[in-house]
């Protein structure tokens, strides 16, 4: 893709992170963040190409440290999140 | 064979991608975006947080299927693909156990660390794209990356590694390894805009010169900036500092999202980003600070001087005990507590919930008030409370029950000080002024629980609430004094 369709994504996800964060209760902010952290983890797309990749030992070897500091934070910020939420009850009538 | 096909088409990062990778990555960037809209509400949240792990799932597999490690003639290298699945379980293992083991008020703190890990993660991509170009599609067949390419790479990595140093600092902060005092660097204004300018100017120089040496420095620069950007910014500005690393980890994925054209990474980097920005700005609002302020640090340490502000003559206040709170409470109509802080510290928030339930089975109306920047991190008061089984629609922002402060009995504060200073309505020489504030002082009492009457808020300034005619001091831990309550009301033979 040339750069300026994926700086078009990059703008226009933006504003919907804008208004969708807006509309987040403040009352979920902790949660919010532990489920952007787990999500930013998307990066793990690259630390498996780079732990795929042949051509070069020493960036086989980054892209796997990559890959398990990405899944700590993957299973760790879904888990905690799912914790947390589980907490958060009505009152029962 | 398919497979191979598969392979062959998305082997360019900025070239040729599989439509149907790109698809699936797409579909996983508007997961991420759901997982986010369940937040607006409690009840559609936990469907959110599913939404956002199957989005996670379809970008791991899809990259798996069509970045499948193979061997020279093109078959599927089996030890690499378990290689890769042994490094997924090990993270797998030790997130899952983190999460499960950590307490609730110590939330803070795993926040930091795991910012840490995405900052660290999104270094380590950068540098194995640096390394293997090829890999990646980012470079031509010579080896000379794309221009595009290299500014992408040096923003990625330079965020990278801001987030990752910026976050161990507020790791150690907020775990009490490391004082929460600011540390002030002389000279370090001159210091970290030297650093940053070099930063830019290395990256662009780095279009010109792909050689190791810029690279490194740039990582290495990028490294010391975050840990000289967080050391003097005091404990109580933590809540902005951990939003504004929350967005730094985003903006590092965008940039490694756009060094390998991938749709989800951008997606999501776009909206961690904006988050993080948003965050941070709401805890700017609500204690009337501009970020850069808070940024050039100095603020707010734990243990601010006493007497720092305003003079410190001897006032009259009047002590109470928990028999008297409990009796003051009990025959309320109303009553509004509101935590702080120091409820956190103490880990009262079961035994304050206690004290909630028997003042509730007393026919008393319980609410309580949560100040935005109550705690050390954006939202850290409610998931303490809904921790202890505090229903949700009991829990208030400040702005929709501050004005039932006047209707109210009784106003409850626990390990909470500036956030109820009326100071910052009317003095303007207080350094809280125009932070909005819980109007406890239009209560017809005020409890107040405090550990002594030495010590002051962050802020350093005192409280005039303490002084009111209407205000009865309980000094004391936290916890204890709520235990002690519900000892006293659950005796008071009702």
């Amino acid at each position: 893709m040339d750069f300026i369709a994926i700086f078009s994504i990059f703008v226009l996800a933006c504003f919907v992170g804008y208004f969708v964060v807006w509309s987040v209760t403040p009352a979920l902010h902790t949660p919010l963040m532990s489920v952007t952290n787990a999500i930013s983890s998307v990066i793990i797309v690259g630390a498996l190409i780079a732990s795929a990749a042949a051509g070069s030992a020493s960036s086989k070897w980054l892209g796997l440290a990559a890959v398990v500091m990405a899944s700590v934070n993957i299973f760790g910020g879904f888990a905690v999140t799912a914790r947390m939420l589980a907490m958060y009850k009505k009152k029962e009538r | 064979m398919e497979f191979q096909s598969i392979l062959s088409a998305a082997a360019g990062g900025h070239g040729a991608v599989n439509p149907w990778a790109a698809v699936a990555y797409l579909v996983s960037g508007i997961l991420f975006i759901l997982a986010l809209r369940g937040l607006s509400s409690p009840a559609t949240a936990q469907a959110g947080n599913r939404f956002g792990m199957a989005g996670m799932l379809i970008a791991v597999v899809t990259t798996l299927l069509t970045h499948a490690p193979a061997t020279a003639d093109g078959l599927l290298d089996t030890v690499g693909l378990v290689e890769i699945l042994v490094a997924i379980g090990i993270g797998a293992v030790i997130g899952i156990v983190m999460a499960r083991k950590i307490a609730m008020t110590a939330m803070p703190q795993l926040v930091a660390a795991f910012h840490s890990l995405v900052g660290l993660a999104a270094v380590a991509v950068a540098a194995a794209a640096y390394l293997n170009p090829q890999a990646f599609g980012i470079a031509d067949a010579a080896g000379e990356i794309f221009t595009v390419s290299r500014i992408e790479m040096g923003l990625g990595i330079a965020i990278g590694a801001i987030t990752f140093s910026g976050s161990v600092i507020a790791f150690l902060k907020l775990n009490g390894n490391m004082s929460g005092a600011p540390i002030m660097l002389p000279g370090r204004h001159v210091i970290n805009l030297g650093t940053l300018a070099a930063i830019i100017g290395l990256v662009a120089y780095f279009t010109f010169d792909q050689s190791p040496w810029v690279f490194w420095t740039v990582t290495g620069l990028s490294f010391a900036i975050g840990f000289l950007l967080i050391i003097p910014i005091g404990g109580a500005d933590m809540p902005v500092v951990v939003s504004m690393l929350n967005s730094y980890s985003g903006w590092a994925a965008a940039a490694m999202g756009f060094t390998l054209g991938n749709t989800a990474m951008i997606i999501t980097g776009a909206l961690v980003g904006s988050s993080g920005a948003i965050l941070s700005y709401i805890m700017c609002r609500a204690m009337n600070r501009s970020f850069i302020s808070v940024i050039a640090g100095g603020f707010g340490g734990d243990d601010a001087a006493a007497g720092a502000g305003g003079s410190k003559e001897q006032r009259p206040w009047k002590p109470g005990s928990a028999e008297d709170a409990a009796f003051l409470m009990s025959q309320a109509e109303n009553v509004i507590i509101v935590p702080g802080y120091g409820m956190a510290v103490a880990q009262a928030q079961h035994a304050l919930r206690e004290m909630g339930d028997q003042l509730k089975k007393e026919g008393v109306n319980v609410k309580y008030a949560i100040h935005p920047v109550a705690g050390r991190m954006p939202g850290h008061m409610n998931v303490l409370l809904a921790e202890a089984n505090v229903p949700y629609d009991e829990v208030f922002e400040l702005e929709d029950i501050n004005g039932e402060f006047a209707q109210c009995d009784v106003a409850f504060v626990i390990g909470a000080n500036d956030v109820t200073n009326p100071a910052a309505k009317t003095d303007k020489t207080s350094p809280i002024y125009g932070m909005p504030v819980l109007d406890v002082e239009k209560a017809k009492t005020v409890l107040f629980v405090k550990r002594s009457m030495g010590g002051v808020g962050y802020a350093g300034v005192d409280n005039d609430v303490f002084y009111m005619d209407q205000t009865m001091m309980l000094l004391g831990d936290a916890k204890k004094m709520a235990d002690d309550i519900v000892k006293a009301l659950s005796g008071s033979g009702h």
